[in-house]
């Protein structure tokens, strides 16, 4: 049986050509970047170039681009590094984030929190914030509003140009989380006027261990990191060139193809929402025209998320859920809780997230098991037989 | 890289998966004897065991038939269909010594946060038998009033924890 893989939004194959770019750089040009013989800096120029691919892709300058391990760290390093730079004694204690964060970033509030205060600021039904929320949330002592991008979960794409205007208005540093976005649509930080962005490359079809913080020049971060000094002292640790090349030979390629594979994605997610929600008592999570081209979710009335997804895998097709049976806390996707859902229904939850290699073949097979397994699973429970 | 047990998902035994897979004696029975509900949809879990009561030879009452219904994830499922497995056939008194282990080993192991759908399956028999003393007013056993007790009292725990949520 051929697997068929729609949880791109959970981590992507590396590309074949990304992986022949990365090759040399494990055994051959292994030089570490600070060296300065010409092994480092063979392995300097490698980096400075994948960080002037970066920059162009986001529209900033080399020198604003920082290197990490993932994009959870590149949250850290913002929010941690804001925070951490205040100077003693400034009243400054206000961070304001949006309701459906990456788990990253809400963790990272939350541990701030023992110092600082956190706003989260609520969404629609679709998962939207609204700007003038977050205008009315800032205060003076507010020094960082972060409203990610996309959602990893229901695919919303934010307002970011907006709540970035109003932040910069407000003289308050403003992050987004970029890391399902970079890649698939169009991204300028100076257009879209924000001054942290994290990203990550195995969203991309480039390899894991590698995410970058863009940091608008003249921004001041503490480092998580004490060491060598690498990454302009924002992250020392001897750079992982493999990774980062890699980052970028997958960064050109979603910029060469982007707006092509974006409405060739936008068709086939289509097709599958239609499809899908054929079935009875299904819903779409999330918003119907702004979202990713590549997301899809869904909720099904008395189906519980783990079987759903674990009878789809019997069948070779791997997505994802947000119930609370699945995860490890044994509670509900706080994100569709944020957008109205009641836990029950929640737990009912479907998400397909297409990519690269995601063939009409196999969003038809998709459409075709779905309805087979959703009465399955219902004949099983007490509930929503016909 | 060092050898782990291959088990489905990384996270279920072979033997959890495929009874998930085919599960057993799922479904209602009409008129049945007695019928035990427990879990909660706000939790993500809901199971409901229907039993048949007859007589043996000796005149003890036994589980000539059940069936269950669940909402819920794979272990749940599962422990639905094996609880069905165990107790067919048997006396009710032998039925009610069936512990959350015994499903547990005849699964061949469940991970740890899912040790309580078995809790939830030993339930089910418990208040689907206590259930039938109650319609045939037979005089119900110290040992089964109190395990019912228990299981309304821990129902009525989660529901308000669960409150918050609203219905």
């Amino acid at each position: 049986m051929k697997k068929i893989y729609l949880d791109y939004a959970a981590t992507t194959p590396v590309d074949k050509r990304v992986l022949k770019e990365m090759q040399p750089y494990f055994s051959e040009k292994f030089g570490n970047t600070m060296s300065l013989h010409s092994f480092g800096q063979e392995a300097k120029f490698a980096l400075d170039q994948s960080r002037q691919v970066l920059a162009d892709l986001i529209n900033a300058n080399p020198n604003e681009i920082i290197f990490t391990g993932s994009a959870t760290e590149s949250n850290n390093l913002a929010f941690k590094g804001l925070a951490f730079n205040m100077p003693k004694g400034s009243r400054a204690r206000h961070i304001i984030i949006s309701s459906i964060e990456h788990a990253c970033i809400m963790e990272t509030a939350k541990w701030l929190s023992r110092g600082f205060r956190v706003t989260k600021i609520p969404v629609d039904k679709y998962g939207m914030v609204n700007p003038k929320d977050v205008e009315r949330e800032i205060r003076p002592d507010t020094i960082l509003v972060s409203v990610m991008h996309a959602s990893n979960e229901i695919g919303t794409i934010q307002n970011i140009t907006e709540i970035g205007k109003i932040c910069r208005e407000k003289k308050v540093y403003f992050h987004t989380d970029a890391s399902q976005s970079l890649g698939k649509i169009p991204i300028d930080v100076k257009k879209m006027n924000v001054d942290l962005l994290t990203a990550s490359s195995h969203k991309i079809y480039g390899p894991k261990g590698a995410g970058l913080l863009y940091v608008r020049e003249g921004i001041k971060l503490v480092p998580l990191l004490h060491g060598g000094g690498q990454e302009n002292g924002l992250r020392s640790s001897t750079v992982n060139v493999p990774a980062i090349v890699g980052f970028a030979k997958a960064t050109e390629i979603c910029k060469k193809e982007m707006a092509a594979e974006g409405k060739r994605l936008v068709k086939l997610r289509d097709k599958l929402i239609k499809g899908v929600l054929k079935i009875e008592n299904s819903h779409l999570n999330g918003h119907p025209k702004n979202r990713l081209p590549n997301n899809a979710n869904f909720w099904f009335e008395f189906v519980e998320g783990e079987s759903l997804i674990m009878r789809l895998d019997l069948e070779g097709i791997a997505c994802s859920t947000g119930s609370a049976c699945s995860s490890f806390k044994l509670e509900p996707s706080y994100v569709l809780m944020a957008l109205g859902l009641k836990p029950q229904e929640s737990h009912g939850s479907l998400r397909v997230s297409l990519g690269r290699f995601t063939t009409e073949k196999e969003i038809n097979q998709l459409i075709k098991a779905l309805p087979k397994i959703v009465r399955n699973i219902r004949q099983i429970s007490p509930y929503g037989k016909n | 890289m060092a050898k782990t047990k291959n088990t489905c998902a990384g996270l279920y035994t072979p033997k959890v998966m495929e009874t998930f897979k085919n599960p057993h004696n799922y479904g209602k029975i009409k008129n049945a004897d007695g019928i035990g509900k427990v879990g909660n949809i706000v939790c993500g879990d809901v199971m409901w065991l229907y039993i048949k009561v007859a007589q043996n030879k000796k005149n003890e009452d036994f589980i000539k038939d059940i069936r269950f219904e669940t909402f819920g994830c794979v272990a749940a499922i599962s422990t639905s269909s094996i609880i069905t497995d165990l107790v067919k056939g048997k006396t009710i008194n032998d039925a009610l010594k069936i512990t959350k282990d015994n499903i547990i080993e005849s699964l061949g192991g469940l991970p740890k946060i899912k040790y309580h759908c078995s809790v939830l399956a030993v339930d089910a028999l418990v208040e689907a038998v206590y259930d039938y003393f109650l319609k045939t007013k037979k005089e119900i056993p110290a040992g089964l009033e109190k395990k019912h007790e228990i299981i309304k009292k821990s129902k009525e725990i989660i529901e308000k924890r669960y409150e918050k949520w609203g219905k």
